[in-house]
C-alpha cells in the first residue's frame, strides 16, 4: 500500500509540473507579453519594457518558472484580470457551484446507468439489451450542446416547463431547483451512454463465466444469480470508469455551462482562456490536472480495494 | 470461412488468383456489413453526408454566405428556404451542406494522423521496451490525464483557430489513447510464431513492427477508428459552439449553433437544424462501431 501511494504521488508531482511548465512556457514565453497585457493596447513600448522589468519579466523563462513555483507552494496563485479578484476565491467560487452540478449528475448516473447496463448485459443479444444499446450509442453520439438544444426547445420553448438559463440566482420566477433539472439532465444523459456501454460488456463477460453456469444450474432462481453472483463481479471493472467521470464532470461541462450560462469552473477557464487572464488560466488548469490525476488514483485505489487478486 | 485450395499457383507472390481471392475476403467483409442492421443503418448515414458534402456546389440552392433580406421577415421554413434561414437571412440548407464539408475533412484527417502517431509510439514502446516504453507510456500519462476540453482552450485561444490547428490539436490529444492499445497489442503479438520466424530470418526491427504485427493489430484499430471519428466530430462542433471552432463567415455547425441559440425562444430552428445535422454524422459513425464490433464477435 505504501509503494502504491509513493508511486502516484511521484506521479501527480510529475504531472502538474510537466503540465505547470508547458502552460506557463506557453503565455509567459515572449517577455513583453504579460506587461502588454497589463497595460492595454495603447501602452508605448516604453511603458511595456518599464513594466517589465519593474516585474522581473526580463529574466530568463526558468528563472520566473521557479519564482512562479515558489508562489503557488506558499497559496499565492495571483490576481484574475478578467473577474477582478485573487485568482484563489474566482477558483473556489466556480468550483464550487461545478461541484453541485457534478454531485447532482453523478447521484444520477450511477444508479441510472447501472439499473440499465446490468438489464442489457444479463442475456446478450436479447431485444431489451438490443433496445439499450442503441439507446445508450444515439445517447453518446448527441453532443452536449446538441442535447442542451433539443431538451430545452421541448421543456423551454415548447412546454414552458423549465427556465432556459441556470444562473444560480432565483428570478423570473426560477427556483434555483427548476434552473438545475436541465443541465444535470443534459450531463446525466450525455455521459451515462458512455458508462452503459461499459457495465453491459462487463455484464456480458461476466454472464459466461462457469460459476454463472454452477449457480444456474444448482437451481437458484435468476434474480439471486443475477443479484448475488454477476453484479458484485461484473462491477470490478466499470467502477474506475464511473470514478473517470468525476474527472470528466468537473471540467468537461464546460459546454453545458455555456449553453445554460451556468456559472462554473469550465466556463471560467474559457471566459479567462478567451479573455488571456494569463493568472487564471494557468492556475485553473493545476487545479483541474489535479482533480484529474487524484481521480484517477482514487479508480486506482477503488479496483484494487474490490479485487482481492490484484492487491498482491 | 471456406477452405480455398492450396495451389502452387496460390503460392507464387503477385498472382492475379490470389489478388482475386483478397478481393473477395474484401468484399465478403462488406456484404458482412450488410447482415448487422447498426452498421448497415451507420454507413448510409455516413454515405449521405459524404455525398452531401461533395455535392455542396450543386445541390445547395444558395451560396453559403449569401444574405437574402427579404427572408429576414420570415425566416421560418418556407418554399424559398426549405430549412429556413438564419438570423442573418442565410439560407440554412445551404449551410448545413456547405458545413458537412469541413467536419467531413478535418474529422478524419485527425484520425489519420492520431493513428500514424499511435501506432508508431505504441509499436516502438510495446516491442522495443525498455526507457523507450517508459518515455512513451509516462508521455501518454501525462496527455491523458489533461482534461482535453481545457487544453483545447488554451492551446486554441493561444496559437488562434484554424482547420490545420485543430487537427493538430486533435492529433496530439488523440495519439496517446491509440498508442495505449497498440502498445497492449504488440506486447501480446510480440511472442508469437511468425515473429520469431521473422526475427530469425534477420528481418529488421522496422519491417517486423509494420509487416508483422501492425497488421495482426488492425482489427481493434479499426473499430477504434470509426469512434474515434465521431468524437472528433463531436469535438470540432464543441469547438465551434465554445468560439474557438472555425472562423466565421463560412458555415461550421458548432458556430451556426452557437450564432443562435441565445434566440431560441424566438426561432427555435436557427439551433435545431445544424443540432440535428451533427447529431446524425455521429449517430452514423458510431453506429457502424457497434455494428463493426458485432461482426467481428461473430467470426
Amino acid at each position: 500500500m505504501a509503494r502504491f501511494a509513493a508511486k502516484h504521488c511521484a506521479f501527480l508531482l510529475l504531472t502538474l509540473s510537466v503540465v505547470s511548465f508547458l502552460v506557463f512556457a506557453l503565455n509567459e514565453f515572449s517577455p513583453g507579453a504579460v506587461a502588454r497585457k497589463e497595460l492595454g493596447a495603447y501602452a508605448t513600448q516604453e511603458q511595456v519594457e518599464l513594466l517589465t522589468r519593474q516585474l522581473g519579466l526580463d529574466r530568463p523563462l526558468l528563472v520566473r518558472y521557479a519564482d512562479y513555483v515558489g508562489k503557488v507552494a506558499r497559496g499565492d496563485l495571483g490576481y484574475s484580470a478578467r473577474f477582478k479578484a485573487p485568482v484563489t476565491g474566482v477558483i473556489w467560487k466556480h468550483l464550487r457551484n461545478t461541484g453541485l452540478l457534478a454531485a447532482l449528475a453523478f447521484a444520477c448516473i450511477v444508479p441510472f446507468s447501472m439499473l440499465l447496463g446490468i438489464a442489457a448485459g444479463m442475456r446478450e443479444s436479447s431485444r431489451l439489451d438490443r433496445a439499450i444499446l442503441i439507446f445508450s450509442t444515439v445517447m453518446a453520439s448527441i453532443p452536449e450542446f446538441a442535447l442542451g438544444v433539443f431538451l430545452a426547445s421541448v421543456f423551454v420553448v415548447w412546454l414552458g416547463w423549465l427556465p432556459g438559463t441556470a444562473t444560480l440566482v432565483a428570478g423570473g420566477g426560477w427556483s434555483v431547483g427548476a434552473q438545475l433539472v436541465l443541465p444535470v439532465a443534459v450531463v446525466v444523459l450525455f455521459d451515462s451512454g458512455y458508462v452503459i456501454s461499459m457495465i453491459r460488456a462487463s455484464m456480458v463477460e461476466v454472464m459466461q463465466r462457469p460459476y454463472i453456469r454452477t449457480a444456474v444450474l444448482k437451481g437458484l432462481p435468476f434474480r439471486a444469480v443475477i443479484l448475488r453472483h454477476a453484479v458484485r463481479n461484473a462491477m470490478i471493472t466499470p467502477i474506475t470508469v464511473i470514478l473517470l467521470q468525476i474527472n470528466y464532470l468537473v471540467a468537461g461541462v464546460v459546454v453545458v455551462e455555456t449553453v445554460f450560462a451556468y456559472p462554473g469552473f469550465g466556463r471560467m477557464m474559457l471566459e479567462a482562456a478567451l479573455f488571456k487572464d494569463i493568472a487564471l488560466v494557468e492556475a485553473g488548469a493545476l487545479v483541474a490536472v489535479s482533480l484529474a490525476v487524484v481521480t484517477n488514483i482514487l479508480g486506482d485505489a477503488a479496483y484494487m480495494l474490490l479485487d482481492p487478486r490484484i492487491r498482491a | 470461412m471456406p477452405p480455398t485450395p492450396a495451389t502452387a499457383e496460390a503460392l507464387a507472390v503477385p498472382s492475379p488468383a490470389a489478388a482475386r481471392r483478397r478481393a473477395r475476403g474484401w468484399w465478403r467483409r462488406l456484404a458482412a456489413v450488410g447482415d448487422s442492421t447498426p452498421a448497415t443503418v451507420g454507413v448510409a448515414v455516413i454515405l449521405f453526408w459524404l455525398a452531401m458534402a461533395a455535392l455542396a456546389p450543386v445541390v445547395a440552392p444558395y451560396a453559403p454566405n449569401a444574405t437574402d433580406l427579404a427572408a429576414l421577415a420570415h425566416t421560418t421554413p418556407s418554399k424559398a428556404h426549405w430549412l429556413g434561414t438564419d438570423h442573418l437571412g442565410r439560407d440554412l440548407l445551404s449551410r448545413i451542406l456547405w458545413g458537412a464539408r469541413p467536419v467531413l475533412v478535418i474529422a478524419p484527417l485527425a484520425v489519420l494522423g492520431a493513428t500514424a502517431l499511435g501506432c508508431l509510439l505504441g509499436l516502438a514502446a510495446g516491442y522495443k521496451g525498455g526507457w523507450i516504453d517508459l518515455v512513451v507510456t509516462r508521455a501518454c500519462d501525462i496527455v491523458l490525464s489533461f482534461p482535453v476540453i481545457i487544453l483545447y482552450m488554451i492551446i486554441l485561444t493561444h496559437f488562434g483557430s484554424s482547420a490545420w490547428n485543430i487537427v493538430g490539436v486533435l492529433t496530439l490529444t488523440k495519439a496517446p489513447i491509440i498508442a495505449r492499445i497498440v502498445r497492449g497489442l504488440t506486447l501480446d503479438l510480440r511472442e508469437r510464431e511468425y515473429v520469431t520466424a521473422a526475427k530469425m530470418r534477420g528481418e529488421s526491427a522496422l519491417y517486423i513492427m509494420f509487416v508483422e504485427i501492425l497488421p495482426n493489430a488492425r482489427g481493434p484499430l479499426i473499430v477504434d477508428m470509426c469512434l474515434r471519428t465521431g468524437y472528433n466530430i463531436i469535438i470540432i462542433g464543441v469547438l465551434g459552439f465554445l468560439g474557438i471552432g472555425l472562423p466565421p463567415p463560412d458555415p461550421d455547425w458548432g458556430g451556426m449553433v452557437k450564432d443562435t441559440y441565445g434566440m431560441m425562444m424566438v426561432w427555435p430552428h436557427m439551433a435545431l437544424v445544424p443540432c440535428a445535422a451533427i447529431s446524425s454524422l455521429v449517430v452514423g459513425f458510431n453506429l457502424l462501431a457497434v455494428g463493426l464490433r458485432e461482426i467481428g464477435l461473430r467470426d
